[in-house]
């Protein structure tokens, strides 16, 4: 139907997350019929960031320069390391500005049956950033899934000794949330979790 | 015309097939340790649901009996949230099912594998629970051909004063008898014996776990080229303090 450079497009666009072959095909269709106010741009624009983007390599974060410019900001709180799985994690706490700290991924969940183990994961570097003096807390802000938990207590066991508060994300009751509307799971650990009001 | 069947399952594990959906693996009463396709298992809204330990209502659906066919599932009890907060009871929960999944082979029956995992999972956190993560691991031996002999001493007969286990037949072995040969023996933990001791103590938890670890991995994760789940591993190092 299309000319082979277009399906071979169709094909790479493909394997993005969310984006199937007729999404893909709806994409590339656009970019085609919008060469030069979308197409090339976006061109330069992976040029460049393919070019420039770096993990950083002190809290392996993505960004232009290494260290990064959350690890660079001297306005950011050093005495508390927020521990997250994923880039996609850190961008999602930074979106809420509700912390003020340093962060640290991990690149990743342990999960025996996937072969990911605690040498597959940045976690040497985190027991050596913990021991630095300024450090009074880590936050394991980790998924609430078995495969998060089992690597929050896996690091909170790896970390201990070191002089550090070692904290963990509430789980439970969202805000807006209805308790009709929630499943067994999360209220049964809201439930766990409730304090003095 | 189309296999289907509804049973409650124990959710083993979860892998991601595409970008949505999931192979569920489950431990079922009525068609044992059995495997499915579950479309927008994957999805953020039913990711919670298809956690490992959770107890669900599964209808498992295909066209032929041997196609990997498709699960539709309910909540039943979420065993996993209950114990997420938990390192002890988080390990036992990981390594049950690590090790269920392992060693049970698909499509067979093992009914009392299945209702013995669920008596576990409904006790976990209560007093003792240890202890009943070590008699589950000896009913899974026993299902599965390698039951230990733990009434009467492999070398005296003797009933009495139980207090190691031979590591080759997997037999009791008595004090009297044993103590001259006991850095090749494994301990026997009193609460595995029939005589009445008590609570058992942490100690004898992790004793428990020794005894079953060593015969689970020699005769059977050895069968499939395995180690111990390392879940397993980090129970018993746990216990043993």
């Amino acid at each position: 139907m299309a000319g082979p450079d277009i399906e071979a497009l169709i094909r790479q666009l493909s394997k993005l997350p969310g984006l199937g072959p007729r999404s893909a095909r709806r994409a590339v269709l656009v970019l085609i019929k919008k060469k030069e106010s979308l197409m090339l741009p976006l061109i330069q624009l992976l040029q460049q960031a393919a070019d420039s983007v770096k993990i950083c390599g002190t809290c392996g974060n993505f960004d232009s320069q290494n260290p990064c410019s959350l690890c660079l900001d001297p306005k950011r709180d050093r005495s508390t390391i927020c521990v997250v799985e994923d880039v996609a994690d850190l961008w999602a706490l930074e979106r809420s500005a509700a912390f003020r700290g340093i962060y640290h991924v991990t690149g990743g969940l342990l999960s025996p049956l996937d072969g990911v183990g605690p040498d597959d994961l940045n976690i040497a570097e985190l027991a050596h950033r913990s021991e630095a003096k300024e450090v009074t807390e880590i936050i394991l802000a980790l998924s609430a899934t078995v495969d998060g938990q089992s690597t929050a207590h896996y690091l909170a066991e790896r970390l201990d000794g070191i002089d550090v508060t070692i904290s963990g994300l509430a789980h439970g009751v969202p805000l807006g949330g209805e308790l009709d509307y929630l499943d067994e799971g999360t209220l049964s650990a809201a439930l766990k979790a409730r304090r003095p009001v | 015309m189309a296999v289907e069947w509804t049973n409650l399952g124990l959710v083993l594990s979860v892998r991601k097939h595409g970008e949505h959906d999931i192979i569920l693996h489950a431990l079922t009463e009525h068609h044992g340790h059995h495997a499915g396709l579950v479309k927008g298992g994957n999805s953020r809204k039913h990711k919670g649901l298809y956690q490992p330990g959770n107890r669900l209502h599964m209808r498992w659906r295909a066209r032929l009996p041997d196609h990997l066919g498709a699960f539709v599932c309910e909540p039943d009890r979420m065993f996993a949230a209950e114990a997420l907060h938990d390192r002890g009871l988080l390990l036992s929960l990981t390594a049950l099912c690590a090790t269920a999944e392992t060693v049970l082979p698909e499509r067979e029956v093992h009914a009392l594998a299945y209702r013995q995992a669920c008596h576990l999972l409904e006790t976990i956190g209560t007093d003792g629970w240890g202890a009943d993560y070590v008699l589950w691991e000896m009913h899974l031996l026993n299902e599965l051909g390698f039951g230990l002999d733990l009434e009467s001493c492999a070398s005296t007969g003797e009933s009495e004063d139980l207090i190691y286990v031979s590591p080759k037949s997997g037999r009791a072995v008595s004090r009297a008898a044993g103590i001259p040969y006991k850095k090749q023996l494994l301990d026997l933990p009193p609460f595995l014996t029939a005589e009445d001791h008590g609570r058992p103590t942490q100690e004898d938890v992790a004793a428990g776990l020794e005894l079953t670890g060593y015969f689970l991995e020699r005769y059977v994760f050895a069968q499939h080229r395995q180690t111990l789940p390392d879940a397993r591993v980090r129970l018993q190092t746990m216990l043993a303090g």
